[in-house]
Parts: structure tokens; sequence; C-alpha cells
């Protein structure tokens, strides 16, 4: 399905290059997931797409629905606001749990609990 | 105007997001703002402190200073994962700190977490040492440092 | 001519994302451990908002921002659910 809307020159061209830079940055982050070795390090790779990659394709569809509508369109900063906002919260929780379960086994490469 | 908005942040966001979301008409706004004023009400049983916010310039620099190590960071991870190094080791750092304010701590969270490379992992509040996890750990002073010298200075400026 | 490139550019952003989506399925069916598989559930949901995201720009509908920001609000949920479970056993204490 091969099929753009109908914008000016220049939006075209910044609109397409936010977009393949985020779609980039979330594909990278993503791999990350495949080629990084222990749990602790995959953690960190989809922040990747949560972050520049989210902000990027966001402003792209800003940009493109301005132009478009001939009017400030803006609610995607709530995409860009919930998702910097939410995935902290899901990978602090993650991260808790597997440590959590990491020490009940008794694993050799995770702190000890002091408390 | 204390007893009409206990929490103005929390109803101002609500006012704002609900007007991004429908649309900027008059019926809207009326709507919003009725929304604005009754539902932070839910939030007075919950009796959680109002956060102490200092508006400043700190705010700011905090942004600019977040937003472009974000983006430094994306590149950098992004490094790590396409291109493997041999000798890179990642691991965790116990990292003490002199922010007590619930607030300022969440706000740390979110600020370490969001950006690639490190991962907030959990807080001790008896001794104020948090752990946290680098992706890429060179070395471990050089990461504290820069923690306590660029957040959470000001991030005490902001809350306390 | 515009037009043309950018409907390329934005298939091409489509079939990254794809890849991307295809990544994150790896990782959970793969695992080795549940919080690997939670992990990649949560890649997985970002990315198919963006995904979405990405289809709004395409056909100039504003409909698929709304079903982006659901899928991101019910990926936030149920990774948090799952995270819980997997800590403590139970959902709500």
């Amino acid at each position: 399905m091969i099929q753009a809307p109908d914008l000016p020159g220049w939006a075209a061209i910044i609109v397409g290059l936010l977009l393949f830079a985020g779609a980039a940055f979330t594909l990278v982050g993503t791999l990350g997931l495949i080629r990084l070795k222990t749990f602790y390090d995959r953690v960190h790779a989809p922040t990747l797409g949560a972050s520049l990659g989210t902000v990027l394709v966001a402003t792209a569809s800003m940009i493109c629905f301005t132009v478009l509508q001939t009017r400030p369109v803006i609610h995607e900063l709530l995409i860009i606001l919930f998702v910097t906002l939410t995935t902290p919260v899901t990978l602090i929780l993650l991260a808790r749990a597997a440590l959590y379960r990491d020490r009940s086994e008794g694993a050799a490469h995770v702190p000890a609990d002091d408390e | 105007m204390r007893r009409l908005f206990p929490f103005p942040l929390l109803a101002f966001s609500l006012f704002v997001m609900w007007v991004l979301l429908t649309g900027f008409s008059p019926g809207h706004v009326l709507v919003a703002a009725a929304v604005a004023l009754l539902l932070p009400r839910v939030m007075l049983p919950l009796g959680w402190e109002r956060p102490k916010i200092r508006f400043c310039r700190a705010m700011l620099t905090l942004a600019r200073i977040v937003i472009a190590d974000i983006i430094r960071s994306n590149i950098a991870v992004g490094k790590i994962v396409l291109m493997r190094r041999p000798d890179r080791k990642s691991g965790f750092i116990q990292l003490p700190v002199a922010l007590r304010d619930p607030y300022a701590l969440a706000v740390l969270a979110i600020i370490l977490t969001a950006t690639p490379g490190t991962l907030w992992v959990q807080h001790d509040p008896r001794r104020n040492v948090i752990l946290i996890h680098v992706l890429d750990l060179i070395d471990e002073q050089q990461w504290i440092d820069l923690i306590k010298h660029r957040y959470e200075r000001l991030l005490l400026e902001i809350f306390e | 001519m515009s037009a043309l490139a950018l409907a390329y550019v934005i298939t091409l952003s489509q079939i990254l994302l794809g890849l991307a989506m295809g990544c994150a399925c790896f990782r959970v069916l793969r695992g080795p451990r549940a919080q690997d598989r939670v992990l990649g559930l949560d890649t997985l949901y970002v990315s198919a908002m963006l995904l979405l995201v990405t289809y709004g720009v395409q056909t100039g509908r504003t409909l698929y921002f709304e079903g982006a920001l659901v899928i991101g609000l019910l990926g936030f949920t149920s990774t948090v659910a799952l995270a819980k479970f997997m800590m403590r056993g139970e959902v709500i204490e």
C-alpha cells in the first residue's frame, strides 16, 4: 500500500526524515533486545524507542496534521507525555521484579539486599 | 483559592489534557473546566502532601540538560547495540543521594530511566542510597559525580 | 514527486517498525525467563503504537491517533500488572 498525504515539498521532507529517524531508533532499540546478553542489559534497550523514537514519530505526525489541516494540531504531545512518564515506571517495576526473583534464587551476579 | 484548587498543577494538566483530546471549542473548554475543578478532589481522601515546587530558572536548565542527555545517550546506546565492544561491561552502582522529598526522588527516577543507558532499580529510604544499573560502566566514580552534579543539584534547588 | 518519495519513506518506516515488532516477538517467544518475555511484550506495545501513528500520517486521518493512545495506555497497565504478578504472585494485594 503506497500512499501519502498531499503535503508541500518542505513539509514532506521534514516529515519523512523524522519518521525514518524515529523508526530507525526504535528498530535499533529492539535489536538490542536480541543482541545484548543479560536481562539487566536488555532492560535498557526499549528506552530508545520509548524516548527518541516516540518523540520523532509523534513530531512528524504533528507537523503533518498541522500542515494538512492548516491549524495547530498538537494532541500527539499527549502520546509523548504518556510514554515518557509510563515507560520508566514499567521498566523500574520490571527490573525490581527481576532483582527480587534473582535474589530469592540466590544468584551471584546481583547485589545483595541490605535492608 | 487553596480550597477551590487543592492540587493546582493536577487541575491545570487535566484541563490541558481534556482540551487537547477533544478539540478547542467553547463547550469542551467548559467541560474541561468542570473536570479540572472536580476530579482533583478524588486525591484529597488519599491524604498526600502537596509537592513543594519552586518555579525558577533551574527548571529550564534541568529540562535543557535532560533533553540533551537523552539525545546523546540514545546515540551512545545505539552504538553499543550495533557495534559490540568486547571491553564493555555493565553493572550496578550504589549511589548515596541527598534528596529526601519523594516527588524529587520520583523525578530523578524518571530522568535516570528515561535516559537510555541508566536504570533506576531501588531506593533504600533508611540509608538514602539508590541502586542504579548502568549499561556502559567504565568508571563508577565518574557516573556518581555526573548524576550528583548534573541532576541532583538542580533537583535540590527546585524541590527543597 | 515529493509525495511519491514521502510515500516510499513512510512505507520504509513501517517496515522498520514491523521488524522492530518482530525483534520484540523473538524475545517474547524465546524467553529465557519470564521477565524477558514481559520486557518483549512492553516493547511490542510501544512499537505497535508507533506503527499506528505512522498509519495516521499515511492516511491523513486522526482516527489512528486515538488507537495509538489506547494501545499505549493498555500496554502500560498490562506490563505493570505482569511485573507486579512476578514480584508477589498476585496482582492486587
